[in-house]
C-alpha cells in the first residue's frame, strides 16, 4: 500500500464551469493529443476504424438531461441538458494512491498532483476500481494505468512561453469554462471564483476531498417570472395604426 | 516521501509551423508542432484573430486527419460500373489528359455542358474565376443547400449577414439571442463569445427546437416549432412597435423607413420616389419638402406623407405600421403555431425592450456620418442576435431572415456598440455586389461572375424563349434571387435533361451521393442512370476529394487532393475572409508537411487544366501560362490593379496593405507572421460603418470599395417589389402563368411569414431535423479515429411525449416515413426537445466501404441519414411540373421543412438501419486495427 503525503505545498487543480461548458469536447481531444505525444506511454486506440472503437482518454465529457421538479411558479419546467467534463480530481485523500500495491500511484508533495509512475505500474487496475469517479483508464496497448497529469509536463515547462504553462484542456477550452490554479491559496483567482460562484465538490460523501471544483449551472428559464415587472415596458402607445402615427408625430417632435 | 523525479520541462517540439485549420469553416489559426519532420501536436494560435489560441475538438484532432487511412493516394480511373468503387490507379499525366480530353472541346463549343460545382470549398473566388474563364454558366458552391437565405436575406436587407459577414459585439452586448444555430456552426467564435458574455452574467436566449450545445447553456430556452421563427419574430416586432420600443432616430437616419413609396397605379407603384439623379426621396423635417435621402443636413421624416397629382405617397414606415401593428401578429394569435406561450413572447419582447433602451450604452467617441453631421457619442443598444441554418433552411426562410434583420434594425442595434457588427468587406450594399452572369460564350469567358444579386427581372438568367440558362435554374422565376445557386438541383436537373443535358459533371468536396444531397438513393440512381444505348445519362463525372468518400465511387475520374496541412490556400478578402468587426484579416495555408502520396492540391490541378486548355484569364498574350500553380496565382493574380487574393504585405517591400503591387515574397511574409495578416480599423471608424465616413474612407484605402458606399438599410426591398410588379403584369419580362400568383405572394417587399407548401404532407405531422455535433463537421474530412469515439452513433432522438405515445424505449427501432420514403432506425429518448420534433446527427451514418472504415463499423451498420426522407422536389401537383423543394425566393434547399410519421418497428433481421446499401469497393482498403500515434522518442 502506498502513502499519501500529510499535506501538500500547493493544491493545484481545475475549476470547471458547468454554466458555460457547451459540451464541445475540445478539452477531451486536446488532452488526447498532448498526452499521446508527451508524458508516458501514448494514449492508444483499439479497433480504431472498426466496430467497437475504444481508446484511452484522460478526460471525458458526459451529458446529462435534468428534469427540474415542478413548482407552483413553474408547473411544467422544461428539461435541461448539462455537460459534465470529468477527469482526475487530484483528491487530497486519494483512494487510488493508498490502494496501489507497488507505489506507482503517488500524490506529489509540491503541488498535490496525483501521478502514475508508469515504470512501477503493473496494470493491476486496483486504483481504477478504488476511484469513485472512474477517472483512471488502463491503456490496452501499454498495459499501464493512465490518468490526468494536470499536464505536469506543461505547467512548469520552461520550453513553453509562460502564458502556455497551463494544462492543455484549459488552454484550448473555447468557452473559457476551465480554470487552473492553486486551490490551496484562498487568494488565488480560482479560489475566488469558487467562493463567488459557490463551487462544489463532486460526491463529497465519498470523503476523497477532491481538489478540482465544479461551478454549478445558474438557474434557467426564469424570463416569464419577470413579466409583472417588465409589463409596463410594453404598454401600448396606441391600439390603432392611426394612433401609432400620431404618437410617431409627437415623438419625432421631441427628437 | 520517496517521490520519482520527473522531467517537467521536456522539449515540446523541434519547430512550430503556423497555418490555418480546415477541420471546419471557422478557419482558426493553428500551431503545428513538428518532431522529426512529422506532425506531433496541434494547438490554437494565440495571435490569431479568429480563435485567439483556443481550438475545438476537430482542430486538435487534425493529426488524425493527416494520418487518416481514408486518404486517397493516387489518381483513379473507374473500371467497374459507376457506384461500385472499382478503380485502377493512374498517373497524373493520364488523369490530366483525360480531363482535358473531356473539357477542352466543351470549352470551345458548348461550355454550358460542363457543370462545375464545388462543395465546402474555401477558394470560391478562385474556382469561380476558373469557371468564368472556362465559359460555363454552371458554377456554384454549396451555399444553395446550406444557408443562402441567411446570406441573401442579410445582404438585401442591410448589406451583410451573420458569421463571415458580422458578429455580435461580444464585449458590450447584454442580451444575446440566437436562433436556429446548430452545434457545429461558427464553432470557436460563438463559444468564445458565449464564454465572454456569461462571465459578465449577461443573458443568453436560445431559440431552437433542440436544447443541446449552445442552447443547453442558454439562460432561457425557447423550444420553437420548426419553420415558425418568422411568425415569432414578427410577433416580437408587433409588440415592440405597439409599445413604441423602437429607435426612431436610428430609423429615420439610417434606414429606408422614411423613404417615400410611389402610390400611383402603374409600373412604378410600390417603387421609391426618386429625384432626377435617381436618389430615393424623403420628406425633410426641416423644409417639409421631398429631398434626396443623403443631402447634407436633411432630417428624414418617418411620418410625413407627400401629396402629388391627387395621390398620397407614404413613407415605408407607414406601410410597416399597417402590416405589423395588425393583430394577426399579436402573441396570442401566434403562440399555438409557434409552440411558445404568449406570456413568454411578451416577456422576451419586454426584456429586449428593457435592455435596448434602459441599459443603452454610450461610448465617448466622435464620428461623422455620410450627411456630414458629427456626433459626439456612439449610442449602443446592447441587444444582439445571431442565427443560421435553423431559420434559413425552410421554404419561408428568406423572409424569416429578413424579419430578424428588421427586428434588429427597429431596435437600432445594428452596427452600434453592444449590437451586431459587420466584418470587412461588409457592410456592402446590394448595389456594390455584382449581378449574375450566365451567357454562353464558347471559347470566351463569361462577362462577369456567375453569382450575384438580381435587382429585378432584367437580371434573371433566361434565354430568348424564357428558359433557364443555368442547369440548376438559378435566377429564374422559380427562385429569382438565388444568389448562391442551387447545388441540390444540379444532378436532378442534369439527369432529367431539364433545362438541358450536360456532358461533364465536375465536383469538388461535395459528397453528393451521400449526406450532401436530399433524396440520396435517388441521386445514386441519377448518377448511374443510362440511356437506351447503354451510356450514362451524365456522360462524364470528375471528382476531387482528399478522402475516400461515398461520392468517389460515383465518379469516372478521381483527382486526389491533399490534406489541409499539405497545401497552399488563401482565405481571401475576395471570398470568405477571417475578418473581425474591428479588423480586416486574411490568411494562408502552406505545406507544413509534404504529401507522402501521389496527390496534388486541387486548385493547382485547376491551374494546370486551365493552362492545358489555354483558358483566357490564365494565359498571357503570347500564349504562355500566367501561373504554374495555386501558390503562384495567390501571389501574382490581380483582380484589379493592386488588388489580389491577399491584402497583406503587398508592394515591392511588403509594406502596403489592401492595395499595392505584387510582392514576390508575400507568402514568406505571411508565414513569418503566423500565417495571417490583420489590418485594424481605426478608432472611431469601427461602429456605424455603413454611414461612418471614417470607415468608408478606410475601406476605400484597403481596396474594399473603389469609392465610399454609404447606404440605407432596406427594411422595404425594392428589388422584391420589382419582381412583384412583373407578376402584376408590368414590364416586358413576365413570369410564366403558373408562377404568377406565387411571385405576387412571396416577393412581398416587407418581411412576411407563410406556411410552407404542405401539399402531400397529410398524415405526416412530426418535424424532423438534423444537425452536426460540435466535434464534427459535415463530411469534408474523414471519419476521424479520435472523433468517431465521441460521435460514432446517431440514434433518432425522440421527445418524451412521442416515446410514450408510440410505446418506445431507448434502443427500440422505429419506422420513420415521409411522403417520399422511409427509414427504420434505432431511437433514444430526449426530454429537452420540442414535443413534436425528432432529430439526429447528420452524416454520422456512412456507407459500407467508404472512409476506410470496417464494414461492421457502427456508422455503417446503425448509422443512418435522414436525407432518404427528403426529396429535392415537392410531391407532384398534377401539372406535370417539377417543383423544387426550395425557398421560392432564393432556391434555398428546404430540408428543415421535413415532416414525418413515426411507428414502432421490429428490429431489422440483421439489426442494421434501413435502407441498407451494398458495400462499395474501397480504393484505399480499411484502416489499421490499433493506433498509438507518438511521433517523438
Amino acid at each position: 500500500m502506498t502513502q499519501l503525503p500529510q499535506s501538500t505545498e500547493r493544491k493545484m487543480g481545475l475549476v470547471i464551469d458547468l454554466d458555460t461548458c457547451v459540451g464541445c469536447h475540445a478539452c477531451v481531444i486536446s488532452c488526447k493529443g498532448w498526452n499521446t505525444e508527451n508524458y508516458g506511454a501514448p494514449l492508444s486506440d483499439q479497433d480504431a476504424y472498426g466496430a467497437n472503437p475504444s481508446g484511452t482518454f484522460l478526460n471525458r465529457v458526459h451529458s446529462y438531461e435534468v428534469q427540474p421538479a415542478p413548482t407552483d411558479a413553474h408547473p411544467a419546467p422544461a428539461a435541461q441538458l448539462i455537460h459534465f467534463p470529468k477527469s482526475c480530481l487530484h483528491c487530497e485523500d486519494a483512494p487510488c494512491v493508498t490502494v496501489c500495491p507497488t507505489g506507482a500511484s503517488y500524490k506529489r508533495v509540491e503541488d498535490g498532483i496525483v501521478l502514475v509512475n508508469e515504470s512501477d505500474c503493473i496494470g493491476c487496475g486496483l486504483c481504477a476500481w478504488a476511484c469513485p469517479y472512474g477517472a483512471r483508464e488502463l491503456d490496452a496497448a501499454e498495459g499501464v494505468m493512465k490518468k490526468c497529469t494536470l499536464c505536469v509536463d506543461r505547467i512548469y515547462n520552461e520550453n513553453l512561453p509562460e502564458v502556455d504553462r497551463v494544462p492543455s484542456c484549459v488552454r484550448t477550452c473555447p468557452a473559457g469554462a476551465r480554470h487552473f490554479g492553486d486551490l490551496g491559496d484562498p487568494d488565488s483567482d480560482v479560489s475566488k471564483l469558487v467562493a463567488q460562484r459557490e463551487g462544489m465538490d463532486l460526491m463529497p460523501e465519498m470523503g476523497t476531498k477532491p481538489v478540482n471544483k465544479y461551478l454549478p449551472p445558474r438557474p434557467k428559464d426564469q424570463i416569464e417570472d419577470q413579466i409583472d415587472i417588465l409589463a409596463p415596458l410594453l404598454a401600448p402607445i396606441a391600439e390603432e395604426p392611426k394612433g401609432f402615427l400620431s404618437w410617431l408625430d409627437k415623438t419625432l417632435e421631441k427628437l | 516521501m520517496n517521490q520519482p523525479k520527473i522531467d517537467t520541462s521536456p522539449k515540446v517540439s523541434d519547430e512550430v509551423r503556423k497555418t490555418t485549420c480546415y477541420m471546419c469553416a471557422c478557419r482558426c489559426g493553428i500551431n503545428v508542432h513538428m518532431k522529426d519532420g512529422k506532425v506531433a501536436y496541434i494547438e490554437g494560435n494565440r495571435d490569431h484573430p479568429v480563435n485567439k489560441g483556443v481550438l475545438c475538438a476537430k482542430g486538435s484532432a487534425g493529426i488524425m486527419q493527416v494520418n487518416a487511412p481514408s486518404r486517397l493516394r493516387k489518381p483513379l480511373r473507374r473500371v467497374g460500373p459507376r457506384g461500385s468503387g472499382e478503380f485502377r490507379e493512374i498517373e497524373w499525366d493520364e488523369a490530366i489528359s483525360t480531363a482535358v480530353g473531356w473539357l477542352n472541346e466543351l470549352h470551345e463549343t458548348a461550355p454550358q455542358k460542363l457543370a462545375f460545382f464545388t462543395g465546402r470549398d474555401q477558394s470560391q473566388s478562385f474556382t469561380s474565376f476558373w469557371a468564368q474563364n472556362f465559359g460555363t454558366p454552371n458554377y456554384a458552391a454549396h451555399g444553395g443547400f446550406c444557408s443562402v437565405n441567411m446570406a441573401a436575406g442579410g445582404i438585401y436587407t442591410m448589406g451583410g449577414a451573420f458569421w463571415e459577414f458580422g458578429q455580435p459585439d461580444w464585449d458590450h452586448t447584454k442580451l444575446f439571442m440566437l436562433f436556429g444555430v446548430a452545434e457545429d456552426h461558427d464553432s470557436n467564435p460563438i463559444k468564445m463569445g458565449l464564454g465572454k458574455i456569461k462571465a459578465r452574467g449577461a443573458r443568453v436566449i436560445g431559440v431552437n427546437p433542440i436544447r443541446s450545445g449552445y442552447n443547453a447553456v442558454a439562460d432561457d430556452w425557447v423550444g420553437i416549432t420548426p419553420g415558425t421563427d418568422g411568425l415569432f419574430i414578427l410577433s416580437l416586432i408587433h409588440v415592440l412597435m405597439k409599445a413604441g420600443k423602437i429607435d426612431l432616430d436610428y430609423l429615420s437616419r439610417y434606414t429606408n423607413a422614411p423613404v417615400l413609396v410611389n402610390a400611383s397605379d402603374g409600373p412604378e407603384k410600390g417603387l421609391f420616389l426618386r429625384d432626377a439623379d435617381g436618389k430615393p426621396l424623403v420628406i425633410d423635417r426641416v423644409t417639409g419638402e421631398p429631398t434626396a435621402f443623403d443631402k447634407p443636413g436633411v432630417r428624414p421624416d418617418l411620418s410625413a406623407t407627400y401629396e402629388k397629382g391627387g395621390v398620397t405617397h407614404r413613407p415605408v414606415f407607414h406601410l410597416m405600421a399597417d402590416k405589423y401593428l395588425n393583430d394577426e401578429h399579436a402573441p396570442d394569435a401566434v403562440a399555438e403555431r409557434c409552440g411558445i406561450p404568449a406570456k413568454r413572447i411578451r416577456a422576451i419582447a419586454a426584456e429586449i425592450a428593457r435592455v435596448a433602451f434602459d441599459e443603452a450604452i454610450e461610448l465617448d467617441q466622435e464620428w461623422t456620418d455620410f450627411r456630414g453631421e458629427t456626433h459626439s457619442k456612439m449610442i449602443g443598444r446592447p441587444v444582439s442576435f445571431h442565427a443560421m441554418r435553423g431559420i434559413s433552411a425552410h421554404a419561408n426562410g428568406f423572409h424569416t431572415c429578413r424579419a430578424l434583420h428588421v427586428l434588429q434594425i427597429l431596435l437600432g442595434t445594428v452596427e452600434v456598440p453592444g449590437g451586431f457588427r459587420f466584418k470587412p468587406p461588409y457592410p456592402k450594399p446590394v448595389e456594390a455586389h455584382p449581378t449574375p452572369h450566365g451567357d454562353r460564350r464558347p471559347g470566351r469567358p463569361l462577362e462577369g461572375p456567375h453569382l450575384g444579386f438580381p435587382r429585378g427581372p432584367a437580371d434573371l438568367l433566361l434565354d430568348e424563349i424564357g428558359n433557364a440558362q443555368r442547369i440548376d435554374k438559378a435566377f429564374t422565376w422559380e427562385n429569382p434571387m438565388s444568389a448562391h445557386g442551387l447545388m441540390h438541383m444540379v444532378i436532378s436537373n442534369a439527369a432529367a435533361g431539364d433545362p438541358y443535358k450536360i456532358d461533364t459533371l465536375f465536383m469538388y468536396m461535395a459528397n453528393m451521393s451521400w449526406n450532401s444531397s436530399m433524396n440520396t438513393k435517388g441521386v445514386m440512381e441519377m448518377l448511374t442512370a443510362k440511356t437506351e444505348d447503354g451510356k450514362y445519362v451524365i456522360p462524364n463525372i470528375i471528382y476531387s476529394d482528399a478522402y475516400s468518400s461515398e461520392m468517389v465511387a460515383y465518379a469516372d475520374l478521381i483527382l486526389p487532393d491533399t490534406t489541409y496541412l499539405e497545401r497552399h490556400d488563401c482565405i481571401s478578402l475576395l471570398d470568405r475572409p477571417i475578418c473581425e468587426a474591428d479588423a480586416a484579416a486574411d490568411a494562408i495555408r502552406w505545406p507544413v508537411i509534404e504529401p507522402d502520396r501521389d496527390v496534388r492540391g486541387f486548385q493547382s490541378v485547376l491551374v494546370e487544366l486551365a493552362n492545358r486548355m489555354s483558358l483566357p484569364g490564365f494565359t498571357n498574350e503570347d500564349g504562355s501560362p500566367k501561373w504554374k500553380d495555386y501558390a503562384d496565382y495567390i501571389v501574382n493574380h490581380q483582380r484589379k490593379p493592386g488588388i489580389g487574393p491577399l491584402a497583406g504585405f503587398r508592394g515591392e517591400n511588403g509594406d502596403k496593405e489592401g492595395r499595392g503591387e505584387v510582392n514576390p515574397d508575400q507568402l514568406n511574409r505571411y508565414i513569418e507572421n503566423g500565417g495571417f495578416y490583420v489590418a485594424h480599423i481605426p478608432d472611431g471608424a469601427d461602429y456605424y460603418k455603413p454611414w461612418n465616413t471614417a470607415y468608408q474612407d478606410w475601406a476605400v484605402g484597403m481596396g474594399i470599395y473603389d469609392s465610399p458606399q454609404p447606404y440605407l438599410f432596406q427594411l422595404y426591398s425594392e428589388p422584391m417589389r420589382k419582381f412583384q410588379l412583373a407578376a402584376e403584369g408590368h414590364g416586358d419580362r413576365q413570369p410564366p402563368e403558373n408562377l404568377r400568383q406565387r411571385i405576387k405572394d412571396t416577393m412581398d417587399p416587407l418581411p412576411i411569414w407563410y406556411e410552407t407548401d404542405q401539399q402531400g404532407n397529410e398524415g405526416f405531422t412530426i418535424n424532423a431535423l438534423t444537425q452536426r455535433p460540435m466535434a464534427m463537421y459535415h463530411s469534408w474530412g474523414t471519419q476521424n479515429a479520435w472523433l468517431r469515439q465521441l460521435h460514432g452513433r446517431n440514434p433518432l432522438y425522440v421527445p418524451t411525449k412521442l416515446m410514450r405515445k408510440h410505446d418506445l424505449q431507448d434502443g427500440d427501432w422505429a419506422k420513420v416515413s415521409s411522403p417520399h420514403g422511409e427509414i427504420t432506425v434505432p431511437v433514444m429518448e430526449m426530454a429537452a426537445l420540442n414535443d413534436n420534433t425528432v432529430w439526429t446527427w447528420n452524416a454520422i451514418g456512412k456507407r459500407k466501404g467508404a472512409w476506410a472504415l470496417q464494414n461492421d463499423a457502427p456508422e455503417a451498420t446503425k448509422g443512418f441519414l435522414l436525407n432518404h426522407l427528403i426529396h429535392e422536389l415537392l410531391p407532384p401537383k398534377g401539372d406535370g411540373m417539377r417543383w423544387a423543394n426550395s425557398d421560392p425566393v432564393t432556391g434555398q434547399a428546404a430540408w428543415f421543412d421535413l415532416k414525418v410519421k413515426l411507428e414502432k418497428a421490429a428490429p431489422p433481421s440483421d439489426a442494421e438501419s434501413q435502407p441498407e446499401f451494398n458495400a462499395l469497393e474501397s480504393p484505399v482498403g480499411t484502416g489499421p486495427k490499433d493506433l498509438a500515434w507518438k511521433v517523438g522518442k
